[in-house]
């Protein structure tokens, strides 16, 4: 016999889990991840033939081969990070918010229209950065806030309504990139100021004054690798984004309320909570930081905007929040993971020219081992030899 | 009222009916002769929940043609072992054997093969459909429905047992005890001879009680052997052939009923003993505290829940309010806390400890929190409304308070402070404070629940059902810190159910009927009986009047 009983409780509003050694979950999380990469190994091994310890290599090597590829794996986790830590206050008020992809392509948009029209004006560039950045999170909030009022006042079902948010999102981007196109004719809009730099994020200490400093020093690398970045920006705000959240819901009144909200409204009412508007604040503040997500892919990354500027990150965001059960510091190292296996799968698709179905077979495989190894950790199965049997 | 006066010669030809039948049936035939051979045996029954041991190692024998009562304190293990007979849970160790043969019960499935049924607490059944649909439901038939002689097998039964029910009537359309005589009548339709009800009497009034009693022995002269979980002591002593007893999920022994009493049950369910007498201090100091006049409540569906429902509630007095569930007390208390809506022309008027007052009415929870009135409530739903079952007992604390302070912050000390010192003087079993709620007791969550609310120094403390579920030790603990309120000057609004309570903790007992006032009586000189009648029929009996 199989017995399978429930041993992790989670305490909500702190966010700790209680019963279990946190150690021993970080273990389980750990073996599960090396078994995952055993069985990838195998994987490979049975259809490629080639050594998997080399094809790992080979990963790591696409991701932290170089500075810049560095680089451009912590740009994309700090683009991840911060749309899982967007999401963070609406599920953790159960407020199934699915339209993060929608939120964050509206905050491109807006970051894109004031790089447009505010780009070959004076405003000072920080002065600049500061609007756009305002502009995304007031886009992303108002794609949050409107299922939240209509949840709120006609209690609608928000899965729906901010999964129908996306669709306009994607419409009303399709809607710009032709009035926007650059070049004409090429139904993109390009890179916007490619020529001025305006409006993007540019490094805290320009290549510039890097280049005046003496070269032999360490601290010409390693300010050349660190603010020297312009995806340094991102991770810097990123960062501080997560370590406010991670207050903000376990610690201050709203994240009281937020924890409260969602496991029950009566309690709610009880607590003489003001139920409407802790859905419509939460869901304000979870769009806006979708929205400022949008701003980063836009100001810091891609310097355009298509429909795909999201990518489906609004999605996979939504596993990293569950995973993090919203603590936001443990949705660095899961972003940071989901990234890292995103980049390696190309690297070794590029590398042993495979189709990219085998890096997301790989990736695949170890979502299923962390996903699964959530099971494990949670119950505890224990067998039993002909237990209760009559005789 | 059209059935005004109906019940009450029944039930009095009723118990004197029985009770000769009581007195011939009581001694089991067989008791006296060598081993009978029990119909059903459990042996060694071991059953753990992750590191909470349920039932450990417990050996209990069920005979033919006998009640025995399954008799504990809560989170004893009752339910636990008798879920086992009925294939909800499989044991860790132990043999179950029926009629002498090994069996295995995996699913209730089994359990119905070998005529077992179980009448679970919380009522399964369907609310759109009818009596006859719900008792059909599950079971195999032939491709088209044959309402007709289900019908006919149904009402063979009741004529049999002496119940009544209505084959075609909804569920939603059924009170409390219909919807239990339906789960007692969908179990013997399916064959069983072994019943087990857990805590039926519960939801029922006195009169109702004693009609499942009836039916109860009606089904033992029958041959069916039934298994009643309780904690209620007079149920016990009224109804059982034997009593067996569990402590903390092991098997303590079992006693002939005729050879015990409450006294010695309940030495052996609490392991020590115990006094069951409930305190009454004298009021002192009686101050107004909550003036409630022409309270009418009508609901979301348009049903009137409270109509013109006046009273006056005094600190210093435990005001105890009875009534059939259903009948306006959940309302009643929701109006006050500002949690339900009422009609226009309703008043509720509350003074302060300090002589401050404030009208309540129309106002939201926050409003009512923003006037400063130190009112305490503790709801019916206690996971559900009054605690979050996943914030563990100090972030539970905060509840009332989380607003304090300036700042956008929680402060996170005074709430540690207050859930030490609750788990410490209510000697609530906790691995610790940062268990979530959920995990703990149902009696530990409400010793939670009641010493937040009570930390407060409310000058109105209201309580819905308060003791429902919790065993003795709890419940007079919850009786002891009521008595305290009231003897610091606090106006207690004791809901309750169980009327021998009511008797005995409050002053004054205000009995609802269907959302009006029946009477207000004084727990001192009423009885049980004309309690329950009010409860029934609007008006006070005539021997009360005076």
């Amino acid at each position: 016999m199989i017995h399978i009983s429930k041993r992790v409780d989670f305490t909500l509003f702190k966010g700790r889990a209680a019963g279990l050694n946190r150690f021993v979950g970080w273990g389980v999380r750990l073996i599960a991840v090396l078994l995952s990469l055993v069985v990838s190994g195998l994987l490979i091994y049975a259809i490629t033939r080639l050594n998997p310890l080399k094809v790992y290599g080979v990963m790591a090597n696409g991701v932290f081969g170089t500075p810049r590829r560095t680089w451009a794996w912590l740009r994309d986790l700090a683009l991840l990070l911060c749309i899982s830590v967007g999401l963070a206050p609406a599920f953790k008020m159960r407020f199934w918010n699915i339209g993060a992809e929608g939120q964050v392509l509206v905050g491109g948009i807006a970051t894109a229209a004031c790089m447009i029209f505010l780009g070959s004006t004076s405003i000072p560039s920080v002065l600049l950065l500061v609007i756009m950045a305002c502009a995304a999170m007031a886009a992303g909030a108002v794609w949050g806030v409107v299922p939240a009022v209509f949840k709120a006042k006609w209690n609608t079902n928000e899965t729906l309504f901010t999964l129908m948010m996306n669709y306009i999102a994607i419409q009303l981007t399709l809607f710009f990139i032709p009035k926007w196109e650059h070049p004409k004719g090429s139904n993109t809009v390009g890179l916007i100021n490619a020529v001025t730099n305006r409006g993007w994020i540019t490094p805290i200490v320009s290549a510039d004054a890097i280049s005046k400093m003496d070269p032999n020093a360490w601290t010409t690398a390693l300010v050349k690798n660190t603010v020297g970045q312009s995806y340094f920006i991102n991770l810097l705000i990123v960062l501080v984004i997560t370590v406010c959240m991670y207050f903000y819901l376990c610690r201050s009144k709203h994240g009281y309320e937020i924890a409260v909200v969602g496991q029950s409204e009566n309690t709610a009412r009880y607590a003489a909570m003001n139920v409407k508007k802790v859905i419509i604040r939460s869901m304000t503040l979870s769009g806006a930081i979708c929205g400022l997500g949008g701003f980063l892919a836009v100001a810091g990354a891609d310097h355009t905007i298509s429909t795909a500027t999201a990518g489906g990150r609004g999605f996979v965001a939504i596993i990293v929040a569950w995973l993090a059960k919203f603590n936001t510091f443990v949705m660095v190292l899961i972003s940071a993971m989901l990234v890292f296996l995103e980049k390696g799968a190309v690297a070794i698709a590029s590398e042993f020219s495979l189709s990219n179905d085998v890096s997301n077979i790989i990736t695949g495989i170890i979502l299923f081992f962390i996903l699964g190894s959530e099971f494990f950790i949670n119950y505890e199965i224990k067998f039993s030899k002909r237990s209760g049997k009559g005789a | 009222m059209h059935h005004r006066g109906g019940p009450r010669p029944a039930v009095h030809a009723f118990k004197e009916g029985m009770g000769l039948e009581t007195r011939t049936v009581v001694e089991p035939p067989a008791a006296q002769e060598a081993p009978r051979v029990p119909a059903i045996r459990m042996e060694g029954i071991t059953k753990t929940f992750g590191s909470i041991k349920a039932n450990v190692n417990v050996s209990l024998d069920i005979y033919s043609g006998e009640i025995l009562s399954l008799l504990g304190e809560n989170g004893s293990g009752k339910t636990t072992l008798m879920n086992m007979l009925s294939g909800i849970y499989f044991p860790d160790a132990g043999s179950i054997y029926v009629d002498g043969k090994p069996v295995t019960i995996k699913s209730p499935k089994d359990a119905i093969d070998l005529h077992i049924g179980m009448i679970h607490q919380h009522f399964k059944l369907v609310n759109v459909l009818t009596a006859a649909e719900n008792i059909i439901l599950g079971l195999k038939g032939n491709f088209v429905l044959d309402l007709k002689s289900v019908r006919k097998a149904v009402s063979d039964i009741c004529d049999r047992y002496g119940f009544e029910i209505d084959p075609d009537k909804k569920v939603y359309d059924m009170s409390v005890s219909e919807k239990q005589t339906l789960e007692i009548v969908k179990v013997l339709y399916r064959g069983a001879d072994y019943l087990i009800l857990d805590e039926p009497t519960a939801v029922l009034t006195p009169q109702e009680t004693q009609k499942l009693f009836g039916v109860m022995r009606n089904m033992k002269q029958d041959g069916k052997s039934i298994v009643i979980i309780t904690h209620k002591l007079h149920e016990v002593m009224a109804i059982s052939d034997r009593v067996a007893v569990l402590r903390k999920g092991e098997y303590v022994g079992s006693v002939a009923t005729k050879d015990t009493d409450p006294q010695q049950l309940t030495d052996m369910m609490v392991g020590r003993a115990v006094s069951l007498n409930i305190d009454r201090p004298e009021p002192v100091n009686i101050r107004k505290c909550l003036e409630v006049k022409n309270l009418s409540v009508v609901d979301i569906e348009g049903v009137t829940k409270l109509d013109d429902v006046s009273f006056t509630a005094y600190g210093g007095e435990i005001l105890g309010i009875a009534g059939v569930s259903g009948s306006g007390q959940k309302e009643l208390l929701e109006v006050v806390a500002g949690l339900q809506p009422a009609r226009p022309g309703s008043s509720v008027i509350f003074t302060d400890m300090d002589g401050k007052t404030s009208s309540l009415i129309g106002k939201t929870p926050m409003e009512i929190k923003k006037l400063g009135v130190h009112l305490a409530f503790v709801p019916e739903d206690r996971l559900g409304m009054g605690l979050v079952g996943n914030l563990d007992i100090a972030d539970n604390m905060l509840i009332r308070t989380y607003t304090e302070g300036s700042g956008m912050f929680v402060d996170m000390k005074k709430p540690h402070q207050l859930a030490e010192e609750i788990v410490h003087d209510l000697e609530v079993v906790t691995p610790g404070i940062s268990t979530p709620v959920r995990k703990l007791s149902g009696g530990n969550v409400q010793k939670v629940l009641v010493g937040r609310e009570i930390s407060g120094k409310p000058s109105l403390l209201m309580s819905a059902y308060a003791v429902r579920g919790l065993d003795i030790n709890t419940s007079y603990t919850i009786y002891r810190l009521m008595n305290e309120q009231k003897q610091r000057g606090a106006a207690v609004i004791y809901v309750g159910e169980d009327l021998d309570v009511l008797l005995e903790l409050c002053d004054r007992i205000l009995v609802l009927c269907a959302g009006k006032v029946s009477g207000i009586v004084d727990g001192r000189n009423t009885t049980k009986e004309q309690v329950g009648l009010m409860m029934t029929h609007l008006g006070l009996p005539e021997e009360v009047k005076a």
